[in-house]
């Protein structure tokens, strides 16, 4: 016999879950009880957004399965961000929610909510427990689900009754799940017609994206692009699934991805999507998106392809095993004359800002702390013009050390992504690359990190602005900066402000909350500052005054197409 | 992606029986902005599954995304749109129509023209039921005049394949 409670723990452990995240209230009540007594972490999150976040930045660190609870009601509406955040990415997460008692459901309970209604959308499956003796099997099938084909959050409803009643069911039994297929074989025919695509291409180039971390496939990726000397871009999510020192390496594409990638999708006869769903932040104005080009699509999400894009060579099925198979079968071909044009764009076209620039730039911050780290770190980030600095300026070479929010682009998320991805990898360099307004949105949970002995380094480019909004204002919108200025009013004509002037003071923020903050205006502290933040035995705040009105370079406008990059103001 | 035409789409598919996946089946659709014509829903021969069937009217390429994105659904056990492929079909309406005590017999020859039966007799109006393919029950439609009907109840089509066993050959 054990409780509900008991049985819910049991399954996470049976899930192999180490830690959580959350938050009590009163109808999770029996499972806090039941925790009290189990020997899985419990990390006490300040708000339940944060819990979501940790679990989606613990997941995407570590490739398990991450894992929050939550109390009914505002519990569960707290957490919707979250969910969405990670479906949106495809992120394995399991979500737990208390549930008022299951006779006072549909009676606008204290703390009701239609929380399976709420977060259908935004999960890959979600349901309500009804029978206690179904607690092992759906704990079970959750995290399965989870984590199996295209990823995503599982929410999990369960009343507080549920949870106190006792059972005799305590295993889940073997999974059978008929209306859930896992696992897709793939299809020899379409690698085999990939395969000969790739060997009678004279300009191929390899799009990959979050899908190829995911399947834990960045090995064999790299390994066919060096066979067959393709040349790689990635997606903000797939950064760190190609090295981004190899000579191959494009570097991201999309709206603000490097020219160089931008050029070789547009010229290139034959484009490889690997994991990847042609997103219209990378596809730019769809019509003129790789016009030249054959479209080849390798997916296990039968729904992303042909989504959005006409694909000639579609190969349904999971990365890792099609790549294997597809490297027998590739041959090393010489490429000339498009490794010539191909080498030239990456000569003139790298990321760039401008050096000789007196003032403290946001660039010039972030090649610092790669060179600091020697590239050696886990990165996550806020949402916003510092994001796609941290995408540009540091080169990322490992699967799971880039952790952003790119779908849904949710600021407040690289606050407590770095908290989970800390708490899964204790012994790694975690730093938040993070701008003035997005970390406000959950900078409650750094004492979550002090409490913990989670290490993590916030930086903060300090611009005084909601930058990136206020960029397509500058070049959108006639340069009216509505509601995008973050300093105070007064200083609303932008006339120097003086640091000791600037709100909130995120120095006193980081030390209310235990943490050490240090503030640099100037660049020729930021190597040593970075170096004193990074080797700090605990949580620390950097917040640098950056110049205020920068701009990120290049961007394909809004509704033009890959090949109309503005590279700059002038 | 070019927009082709819109048509009737006839979708089916096995649904667990349990409660919530109507709504999620439903959500899936109007969140992509359909608007559903018709929907038939009731419990099988198995008594844990039940079949769902759904007139919608759209472009042959959004269904098809439509139709990927249901199956991936966990509760949605089987789907296939079988409006392209050889099929049966039926309807079943009741239809109150009007006829006075002088148009009574000819309003009944009418009906039984198109194997419908007068079920009940009003003093002004009577009500038809009538159950067929849908085009029969649409030619009989049509020839009722404007004015002449009161109430029209369908429940929906319901779908079979001419070759047997549903979403055998998917
Ligand atoms: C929750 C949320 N609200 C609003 C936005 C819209 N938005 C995108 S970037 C941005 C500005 C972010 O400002 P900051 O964090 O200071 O970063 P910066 O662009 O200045 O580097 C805003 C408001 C968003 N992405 N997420
Ligand atoms: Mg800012």
């Amino acid at each position: 016999m054990k409780t509900g409670a008991e049985c819910i723990l049991q399954g996470l452990q049976d899930a192999g879950v180490e830690t959580v995240f959350g938050l009590p209230g009163g109808a999770v009540l029996d499972l806090f009880a039941a925790l009290y007594r189990s020997p899985i972490e419990f990390l006490l999150t300040r708000h339940e957004q944060g819990a979501t976040h940790m679990a989606d930045g613990y997941a995407r660190a570590t490739g398990k399965t991450g894992c929050c609870i939550v109390t009914s009601g505002p519990g569960a509406t707290n957490a919707v961000t979250g969910l969405a955040t990670a479906h949106m990415d495809g992120i394995p997460m399991v979500c737990i929610s208390g549930q008022v008692p299951s006779a006072m459901i549909g009676n606008d309970a204290f703390q009701e909510a239609d929380t399976v209604g709420i977060t259908r959308a935004v999960t890959k499956h979600n349901c309500m427990v009804r029978h206690v003796d179904d607690i092992p099997r759906i704990i079970a099938e959750a995290f399965h689900i989870a984590n199996t084909g295209k990823p995503g959050p599982v929410l999990i409803d369960i009343p507080k009754d549920m949870q106190s009643a006792s059972t005799d069911v305590v295993v889940a039994g073997d999974l059978n799940i008929r209306g859930y297929q896992d696992t897709f074989i793939s299809d020899d025919k379409q690698i085999d017609a990939l395969a000969e695509a790739i060997n009678s291409s004279k300009k191929p180039v390899l799009y990959v994206g979050g899908g190829v971390i995911a399947s834990g496939a960045t090995a064999e990726l790299t390994a066919l692009a060096r066979k067959t000397r393709i040349p790689v871009t990635t997606t903000l999510l797939g950064l760190g699934a190609f090295p981004e020192t190899d000579p191959l390496t494009l570097r991201m594409l999309g709206m603000h991805g490097s020219v160089m990638a931008n050029r070789a999708v547009s010229h290139c006869d034959l484009l490889i999507s690997v994991g990847a769903r042609f997103d219209d932040r990378v596809t730019g104005r769809m019509d003129m998106f790789a016009q030249n080009a054959k479209i080849a699509h390798i997916d296990i999400d039968p729904c992303a392809i042909g989504k959005s894009v006409a694909v000639d060579l579609p190969v349904l099925g999971d990365a890792k095993d099609i790549l294997i198979k597809l490297l027998d079968r590739v041959e090393e071909i010489d490429r000339g004359p498009w490794m010539t044009e191909v080498a030239g764009w990456q000569k003139s076209f790298q990321f760039e800002y401008d050096k000789n620039e007196s003032e403290l730039l946001p660039q010039f911050v972030i090649e610092k702390i790669y060179e600091v780290t020697g590239g050696d770190a886990i990165i996550t980030t806020e949402v916003g013009q510092h994001q796609m600095w941290a995408a540009h300026f540091f080169k990322y070479t490992q699967p799971r050390t880039f952790i952003s929010s790119g779908g849904l682009g949710t600021m407040g998320y690289g606050v407590p992504a770095a908290i989970g991805a800390q708490a899964g990898c204790r012994d790694k360099l975690v730093v938040c690359i993070a701008g003035d307004g997005s970390v406000q949105m959950n900078i409650q949970e750094l004492v979550v990190a002090v409490e913990n002995d989670l290490p993590i380094k916030i930086i903060i480019l300090n611009n005084g602005y909601l930058g990136m909004v206020r960029q397509w204002q500058e070049m959108f919108y006639n340069k009216e900066y509505s509601a995008t200025p973050l300093l105070p009013g007064r200083y609303a004509r932008r006339e120097k402000v003086p640091q000791s002037d600037y709100l909130p003071d995120f120095i006193k923020i980081a030390e209310a909350h235990g943490a050490k903050g240090i503030r640099v205006g100037e660049k020729d502290k930021v190597a040593a500052t970075l170096e004193e933040a990074f080797a700090y035995n605990g949580p620390v705040v950097v917040e640098f005054i950056v110049k205020p009105e920068e701009n990120v370079y290049p961007m394909v406008p809004p509704g033009a197409g890959l090949m109309e990059m503005i590279q700059s103001m002038a | 992606m070019t927009k082709g035409n819109d048509v009737n789409h006839v979708i089916t598919a096995l649904l667990e029986n349990r409660r919530g996946v109507l709504a999620r089946v439903v959500d899936l659709i109007s969140g992509r902005g359909f608007n559903i014509l018709s929907l038939n829903v009731a419990p099988t021969h198995d008594n844990t599954l039940s079949r769902m069937t759904m007139t919608i009217k759209g472009d042959d390429h959004v269904l098809e995304q439509v139709t990927k994105q249901l199956n991936k659904l966990v509760d949605v056990v089987d789907v296939s749109d079988l409006s392209q492929k050889r099929h049966i079909s039926a309807e079943l309406l009741l239809i109150e129509v009007s006829a006075t005590p002088s148009e009574r017999a000819e309003m009944a020859k009418l009906a039984e023209l198109h194997d419908a039966t007068v079920v009940c007799v009003h003093p002004n109006s009577m009500t038809i039921q009538m159950a067929g393919e849908l085009d029969k029950v649409e030619d009989f439609l049509n020839l009722l005049q404007e004015g002449q009907v009161y109430e029209l109840i369908r429940t929906g089509v319901i779908i079979s394949p001419r070759d047997g066993t549903v979403n055998s050959e998917q």
